[in-house]
């Protein structure tokens, strides 16, 4: 396999890592335009871990995902108060922030706007990501069919009833937060030591907004969708090639045309009729 | 004999901004019966049921059930303790299946090990799901459990409302107009699927202005007007009630 | 100075927003177009001040553009989907723009003399002075339209209930297309002053300004053009402050810590009259 494939593959693992992160808070109805802060956390703890105190790679990983999950219910916490384009905006604005501080901050131990270097000396193999895409998959799979996704529905269909049928909306709503920020962190952490440098910019608002963007045209009732929009985004400008610059009008106009189209995404959550029942019935069917 | 009642509301007012919703109102409800809050629109009714399950705090008085104090808990404890409602227009959930509903009705009855990912209490949940194919089938709703609830007959979408908040077998059940919008075979329909309610030992408190509902159904009516209780008492004693029919009758411009 | 341009931009986000309901994240791209709008017809020998109008009407027109493929055919849906559809136009607009213009940065012809005014410790040129003054005459000029104009009024109508405005026999076509039209020639105004005040002028340059108009929409508090101006001037001159207290570093900082604490603090803003969706039951 080439390395030019090798890195596309690669591209597309964290980008459905990305996805994933996305999607866990817009289950339960949060919508958070700034992952690429996350993303940042991640990356940068993550390196900052291994370039400096050598640590190994895995709780390099794992630690920097859990900064970023702690930071995800930090700012989980306000963002109940907020709803819609509010929160969109004030999720924006965090992945702002952050990616100034990594500008302005600790630029000693990460070379601040003039990028982190010299990540390790060796990318790691892509096995890493996948692996990761693996267990976050096998994660959500089990999460769908559990009551603790049936409440995700139920809290992202209607918040108010859910609440009133006993559902306990703050502990969801703030752990779909954090996990989606631990996915988001421990991606950023791969992509820190695939591409052995990372710099600020990379973490701006046009790419947490491409995070959403995978699971609102993939399907944003399930977590397939956000793994089909990063599919597309990822592998389908390969095969535009001959669009050459092109390629960004045409995806502006796919999402226009989707929007008009087909508002809630390519996968419907009918596509994949989740069956509650099937795992308990003992003897009769149903 | 000085058993708590199950539900007491003790002197419970709100104000929202300048307009007093609810006005010093007081009323017990008693284990097992059927109760009915009736009144002219925009007397108050669904905001008491709002009050009682913690959708807006009170402005003062207080709520009990039997005796632990719902005035200062969420919502979600609060329906936890046993009390579910039904709205005045039903709010299903849209991507949800009528079994889905019962289940996520009886949710917070699961206690599942590590958060419930992976299926580990195979008893216990198999107990729940019993529990949930019971609630469809008493309300008639079996055949109808793999369709998303949304697409149903207004009629049934109304029994699947009761049905979630029937599945975690509350001790008391809200139900705000049940019957409205029904033609006389949905409303029936919805009537004997309560009679059998009922029968489980669940204490009923039902809004409805459809007042042959209201007398054939309850054993004691509530009479609200301008969020004060103006008067209480057997389908008998309030039909013959002066004050109601003056504030039903002024309502008939 | 910054604070007019942001405030022109978040007089075009809030037009939308408070009349239509309608988050439109292409603005920061028409802004753009605006400017390149504004420096073709000028490389093309017109002068300044035919320009700007040109240019403006331009950028209306791109703006009905938007009208007629993410508002009208998603009037029932969600919120959400109209946004992501402006979110493909910005990303539609900038491409046409790098592929038909060049991706490099450039700037407009020197216009005016570069005279100095001081007016008490503040020392600014006259082009500055200039461009100040045509964003109040337009903020002005706005004002005037939605007070004392029929549509103006329509307008006003329409943001506070469609229904009644409906009863009434308020044109809401109409007043959809003029709202857009607007909106967007605002936004090309704005894009056009600031390229003229900053010296840039690039494909690129609508994207922070886009949001940072959307802030000031925020904290300004939506759906209220004077709540708009309020907050544009806020935010221009807290960038400026930061800047010039803390260095250029913190800027966006600044900026966006602001919006931040806002949204925790008060999030309707400052002359808020939208509200974050309580709940009736």
């Amino acid at each position: 396999m080439s390395s030019y494939q090798l890195d596309l593959l690669s591209n597309l693992g964290i980008n459905i890592l990305l996805a994933l992160s996305v999607y866990c808070p817009m289950a339960t109805g949060q919508l958070s335009i700034g992952n690429a802060g996350f993303m940042a956390i991640g990356a940068y703890v993550s390196a900052i871990l291994t370039v400096h105190l050598h640590l190994p790679l895995f709780p390099s990983l794992v630690i920097g995902g859990i900064i970023a999950g702690i930071l995800g219910v930090i700012v989980g916490f306000p963002a109940l108060r907020l709803r819609g384009i509010f929160l969109a905006m004030a999720t924006l604005g965090f992945g702002e922030i952050v990616r100034n501080f990594f500008m302005n901050f600790l630029t000693s131990l990460t070379g601040g706007a003039y990028g982190f270097r010299g990540i390790g000396n060796i990318p790691i193999s892509i096995s890493w990501i996948w692996g990761w895409v693996a267990f976050f998959l096998l994660f959500f799979f089990f999460l769908s069919r559990s009551r603790v996704g049936l409440a995700m529905m139920a809290t992202h269909d209607d918040e108010t009833v859910s609440e009133l049928i006993g559902v306990h909306i703050v502990l969801l709503k703030v752990s779909a937060f954090g996990v989606g920020a631990f996915i988001a962190g421990v991606a950023g952490g791969l992509y820190a030591h695939y591409y052995l440098y990372i710099e600020p910019e990379f973490f701006n608002v046009w790419e947490s907004i491409h995070m959403v963007l995978y699971v609102i045209m993939g399907g944003m009732l399930t977590f397939w969708g956000g793994v089909l929009g990063a599919g597309i985004f990822t592998l389908l400008p390969e095969f535009l090639r001959f669009l050459h610059d092109w390629r960004g009008a045409f995806f502006g106009i796919a999402i226009i045309g989707l929007m008009i189209a087909r508002p809630s995404g390519l996968i419907t959550r009918e596509m994949l009729r989740v069956s509650f029942w099937t795992p308990y019935r003992k003897g009769a069917k149903p | 004999m000085k058993e708590p009642p199950l539900l007491a509301l003790n002197r419970v007012s709100k104000t929202f901004g300048g307009l007093l919703a609810v006005n010093d109102l007081s009323l017990e409800v008693s284990k097992g019966y059927i109760y009915g809050l009736i009144g002219p629109n925009g007397a108050g009714k669904t905001t008491v049921f709002n009050l009682i399950t913690g959708v807006y705090p009170c402005s003062s008085g207080s709520i009990h059930l039997k005796d632990v104090e719902l005035t200062t808990l969420k919502s979600y404890r609060i329906a936890r303790l046993g009390i579910s409602r039904t709205f005045q227009t039903i709010r299903l959930f849209p991507n949800m299946t009528t079994w889905e509903h019962v289940l996520i009705g009886q949710n917070f009855l699961s206690r599942p090990r590590l958060g419930g990912i992976l299926p580990l209490q195979r008893a216990e949940e198999f107990t729940l799901r019993e529990q949930a194919e019971e609630t469809l089938k008493v309300l008639g709703l079996w055949e109808m459990k793999e369709r998303r609830a949304v697409t149903l007959p207004y009629g049934s979408q109304r029994k699947v409302e009761i049905a979630r908040a029937l599945a975690a077998r509350p001790k008391l059940l809200l139900l705000d107009e049940p019957t409205a919008g029904m033609n006389a075979r949905e409303t029936e329909d919805v009537l004997n699927a309560l009679a059998k309610i009922h029968d489980f030992g669940v204490t009923i408190l039902v809004i409805e202005h459809d007042m042959r509902v209201v007398m054939g159904l309850c054993d004691h009516i509530f009479v609200l007007n301008f969020g004060q209780k103006i008067a209480e008492g057997t389908p008998s004693e309030i039909r013959k009630n002066e004050e109601v029919l003056e504030a039903y009758l002024g309502q008939e411009e | 100075m910054l604070g007019s341009t942001y405030s022109l931009i978040a007089i075009a986000f809030t037009l939308l927003m408070g009349i239509l309901n309608m988050l439109n994240f292409a603005i920061g791209e028409v802004f753009m177009l605006g400017a390149i709008f504004g420096l073709t017809f000028v490389h093309l020998g017109l002068s300044f001040y035919l320009a700007l109008p040109l240019a403006m009407i331009c950028t209306g027109a791109s703006c009905l553009v938007i009208e007629r493929f993410s508002f009208r055919p998603l009037r029932k849906a969600p919120p959400l989907v109209p946004l992501l559809s402006t979110i493909g136009f910005s990303i539609l607009f900038q491409n046409i723009t790098v592929n038909l213009w060049g991706s490099e940065r450039s700037q407009f012809p020197p216009w005016m003399e570069p005279i100095n005014i001081s007016v008490g410790p503040v020392l600014f040129s006259l082009t500055q002075g200039v461009i100040l003054a045509l964003s109040i005459l337009l903020m002005i000029a706005l004002d005037l339209f939605i007070q004392r104009t029929r549509i103006g009024r329509g307008m006003r109508a329409v943001a506070e209930s469609l229904e009644t405005a409906s009863i009434l026999g308020v044109d809401f076509n109409v007043i959809i297309l003029m709202t857009f039209f607007v909106s967007g020639a605002l936004a090309g105004a704005s894009g056009i002053l600031f390229g003229l005040s900053f010296s840039i002028v690039s494909p690129f340059m609508g994207m922070e300004p886009g949001i940072k108009g959307i802030a000031a929409m925020i904290v300004g508090g939506m759906g209220n053009v004077r709540g708009a101006i309020v907050g544009g001037m806020f935010i221009g001159i807290i960038e400026v402050l930061s800047v010039g207290y803390l260095g250029s570093a913190a800027r966006d900082f600044a900026v966006y810590g602001l919006l931040f604490l806002a949204l925790l603090l008060r999030p309707q803003g400052i002359l808020g009259v939208i509200q974050p969706e309580k709940e009736r039951i």
